[in-house]
């Protein structure tokens, strides 16, 4: 999968002025066998404070299991506006998502996290399986999801 | 109509409805057996208490689920990865790992979405919606068929396929209704089609909560997530039945509880319905019914089959309005489309073209090329109208008629006192209503291929066209019958008679389910049996019902009678080739009321039946004609014993030979004041015999009914009188 979405414009925090100061990263999560249906997944972003800031992709669309994704569904109250537009199919175990996103400039280097909550039916809910820093320097770097992600990376 | 809409929706969906049936029977086990293997809860345990054994025996906890079925999980982090454990509340100690069930999520995907996502759980719905109109078409019919809805558990009668398949519509229709109901619900509330409900939100301030985890019971609990001990200030997240909330981990005071919105509520709780997710045993009823499913695709299957079978295919059938002969078939058993599908054949062959429908499709504006139009008819055996000529009269009496000829002919059988009834309604009405006609009404008896031929070569003649009408009709599928045991009687008074028992033959259940097993029978229905030597089978009144285990039969030797002799020539161990014909007309009816059973000589036999028949106990008073005591009097023991057991209120003989000849309509008159009253209190009088004593004993009761107001006619038309007569 590899849409490229101004993901910026679409969820109000992220947008910055002037989307020339963008570029594309491509987010690469691989879930291990964890013997169940397909996960879903919330890639979502905080500032330094722990503030939500953003929502960046969904991958999973029956809105009524969004409250499994805990503390993407705390942080927005499960507000469809704020996936409106980056919504993708679950991922099944053991598969690999890739998403290429035009994001910020600003949001690199500047304090922000990227979260990951995962959750698959009626197995239990993992949020933040994985949380990471966006920063430059972690780009290209492998890490380890809690539950769900076997292997998480993002490359510039 | 309503039949259509149940088969071809039943046919079509026919496969996904059973795999819909069959994966919901084989899920509804689990709920049950994850209950049966959990550890033994603990009574009144609080989450609190479990919290705290738990998080003794295993440090690093990270969370405590508890299933529906009352299973308890506990998750924590080690070095080589998660685990998941099941846990014994009572010790708080793990028993084991907790494995996710493959065979339980495999069966999951293809009950909800036949592994095909979104357009499969589509699929699933208008499977579980087919049901729903299956089982509301079939529940009207059940209806119908039974007499009224308040009749609905009457018993079923027909071939085995159609009992297999009404039986099993009775028994599991309510939790098939539920499933399907549940189910389409399920669906609905996944694609977001029903309202969501705002849940309710509560903050506390400190000290005000409660303590949550000393005031939850486990049995509410569902998930207990304790805080991330990397990030200070965590909280600890309580979801119960009741809602989700979170926790100060040191106090255990309630922070905030956020409620479900009222439909979602509903919607979980519609879905533990429908899952069986903590309710077992209703998990297990539903499926359980789900069974039925199968049950009823197979027989409804052999069902068609069989009809099909029953309705010849006719080749290049003209619409109705391009016509020039129409053929209306009234039919309740399907014999008597196979002499109209001949009729059609031979008018094709002469250069006709020719429409053949049901009765009940008549339409006379639709007729624009007609020049003629031809009614063949069956009667049933009480004389009303066929299956398929369901509504006719009263589409004939509003159609205005048309200036081209009609022509009748009744099939039927010389032997019922209706003979040709309906047949002769219509002719009566379509003469009233003003149709002329071809050729004067006649009828086929016993399906003659004679009367038939004769019939055709006058509709010939009258249209101008050389018709050959040759039907050999079907013969319904004969069963060999083994003679068990013979009673001779008579044989002094010049009438010998024998009780003929046969046992019932041994039907594979593949030919029963597709409708060519011997069938069920009561007594009263026929025994059709061609001698050797003759295609035409004689007909004999049962003496005993399925229930009983054997077939019965009474039989008196006629001079020179081929059938009769040829059965009374049989010796135990000996076979015959027979078939059945329901005689419903001719049977006790379900009600309370006294029976008046009156029979002379080999009639006895099924009137012996209902007697055998009558375990209720309801007052049955039989009136027997016989020449001689010590001679022909059938069932002499049985009816002493049947008299002792209270199956047999009062039995009245009449003996016609001796110093004071006596028939039974003597008897009656002798008893005139007691079959008064009978009557008087409802009493229904069934009567089978020769056609002289038949007339004999109509006379007697004419005579017996005069002051009361009443008429033997008056007793007919309430299906009150009613007769077998030969």
């Amino acid at each position: 999968m590899k849409p490229t979405l101004a993901a910026l414009a679409l969820t109000t925090a992220l947008t910055v002025p002037g989307l020339g100061h963008a570029r594309p990263v491509t987010f690469t999560a691989t879930l291990n066998d964890y013997g169940g249906n397909g996960a879903y997944l919330a890639f979502y972003v905080t500032d330094p404070s722990g503030a939500y800031v953003g929502s960046l992709w969904m991958a999973g669309r029956k809105s009524g299991y969004y409250q499994h994704l805990t503390g993407w569904y705390q942080a927005t109250g499960g507000d469809p506006a704020q996936i409106d537009g980056i919504t993708g199919a679950s991922v099944g175990a053991g598969r690999t998502l890739k998403i290429t996103l035009d994001l910020a400039d600003t949001l690199m280097d500047a304090g922000y996290t990227l979260h990951v909550d995962a959750a698959a039916e009626n197995l239990r809910e993992s949020p933040n399986d994985v949380t990471v820093p966006l920063t430059a320097a972690g780009a290209g770097q492998t890490v380890a999801g809690r539950r769900y992600v076997a292997a998480f990376s993002y490359q510039m | 109509m309503l039949r259509s809409l149940h088969r071809w929706p039943g046919l079509l969906a026919l496969a996904l409805v059973t795999l819909l049936a069959l994966s919901g029977a084989a899920l509804s086990v689990f709920p049950a057996a994850e209950r049966l293997a959990a550890p033994g809860a603990v009574p009144g345990q609080t989450v609190g208490a479990l919290l705290a054994r738990v998080a003794a025996a295993n440090p690093g906890v990270e969370e405590i689920a508890r299933s529906p079925a009352g299973r308890i999980t506990a998750d924590w982090t080690t070095a080589g990865g998660p685990v998941s454990m099941v846990i014994d509340p009572a010790s708080g100690r793990a028993v084991g790992p907790a494995v996710p069930d493959r065979l339980h999520r495999w069966l999951v995907n293809l009950h909800r979405s036949l592994f095909l996502g979104d357009a499969g759980r589509i699929a699933a719905a208008a499977g579980a919606a087919a049901l729903l109109l299956l089982v509301g078409t079939g529940a009207v019919m059940v209806a119908r068929r039974a007499g009224g809805w308040r009749r609905w558990f009457a018993p079923v009668r027909g071939g085995q396929a159609g009992r297999w398949h009404v039986q099993a519509a009775r028994l599991t229709l309510p939790g098939l209704v539920f499933s399907a109901l549940t189910g389409l619900w399920m669906t609905a509330a996944t694609f977001d089609l029903l309202p969501q409900g705002a849940p309710t939100r509560q903050t506390f301030a400190p000290g005000t909560g409660g303590n949550a985890l000393a005031a939850t019971a486990v049995a509410d609990l569902r998930v207990l997530t304790l805080p991330d001990p990397g990030s200070a200030g965590g909280t600890i997240r309580l979801t119960t039945v009741a809602g989700s909330g979170t926790v100060d981990p040191a106090s255990g005071a309630l922070l905030s509880w956020t409620a479900p919105g009222r439909w979602q509520q509903l919607a979980e709780a519609v879905a533990a319905l429908h899952s069986g997710r903590g309710a077992a045993v209703l998990g297990l009823v539903l499926g359980l019914m789900a069974l039925g499913v199968p049950v009823m695709g197979g027989t409804g299957v052999a069902l068609w089959l069989g009809r099909r079978r029953g309705h010849p295919r006719v080749r290049a059938n003209a619409p109705a309005g391009r016509a020039e002969t129409v053929i209306l078939v009234g039919s309740d058993s399907g014999s008597t489309w196979g002499f109209a599908a001949a009729l059609h054949r031979a008018l094709t062959a002469a250069g006709q073209s020719v429409h053949l429908g049901a009765m009940s499709a008549f339409a006379p504006a639709r007729y624009a090329m007609a020049r003629r139009i031809l009614i063949l008819t069956a009667t049933t055996g009480d004389g009303a109208e066929p299956a398929s000529a369901r509504g006719f009269l009263d589409r004939l009496a509003r159609a205005e008629p048309l200036a081209i000829p009609l022509a009748i002919l009744g099939f039927g059988d010389r032997s019922f006192p209706q003979f040709c009834g309906y047949a002769e309604a219509v002719a009566a009405a379509a003469t009233a209503r003003g149709w002329a006609r071809l050729i004067p009404f006649d009828t086929v008896d016993r399906q003659s291929p004679q009367d038939f031929g004769r019939w055709g070569r006058a509709l010939g003649d009258a249209i101008g066209l050389p018709l050959d009408l040759a039907h050999q009709p079907v013969r319904p599928v004969s069963h060999r019958l083994v003679l068990v045991s013979r009673r001779d009687y008579g044989a002094e008074v010049q009438a010998p008679t024998a009780i003929l028992r046969f046992a019932l033959p041994r039907v594979p259940l593949w030919r029963r389910l597709t409708g060519r097993g011997f069938g069920r029978f009561a007594a009263g229905d026929l025994l059709g049996i061609a001698p050797e030597g003759s295609a035409v089978p004689r007909f004999y009144s049962l003496a005993s019902g399925t229930a009983d285990g054997f077939v019965e039969i009474v039989v008196r030797k006629h001079p020179g009678g081929l059938c009769s002799g040829q059965l009374l020539a049989l010796a135990p161990g000996d076979g015959i080739a027979a078939f059945l014909r329901p005689n419903p007309g001719f049977r006790p009816d379900a009600g309370a009321a006294p029976l008046i059973l009156i029979g002379a000589g080999s009639g006895i036999g099924p009137l012996a039946g209902f007697i055998r028949a009558n375990r209720a106990g309801r007052a049955v008073h039989l009136f027997f004609g016989l020449r001689h005591p010590d001679s022909d009097f059938l069932y002499a023991e049985e009816l002493t014993e049947w008299q002792l057991e209270g199956r047999l209120a009062r039995l009245c003989t009449a003996v016609s030979r001796g110093a004071r000849p006596h028939h039974v309509q003597d008897a009656l008159r002798q008893e005139a004041a007691q079959v008064a009253r009978l009557i008087r209190d409802g009493a229904r009088i069934m009567v089978c015999g020769g056609r002289g004593m038949a007339g004999g004993v109509a006379e007697a009761l004419a005579e017996i009914l005069a002051p009361l107001g009443l008429s033997p006619a008056a007793l007919r038309a309430e299906g009150r009188y009613v007769e077998d007569v030969y």
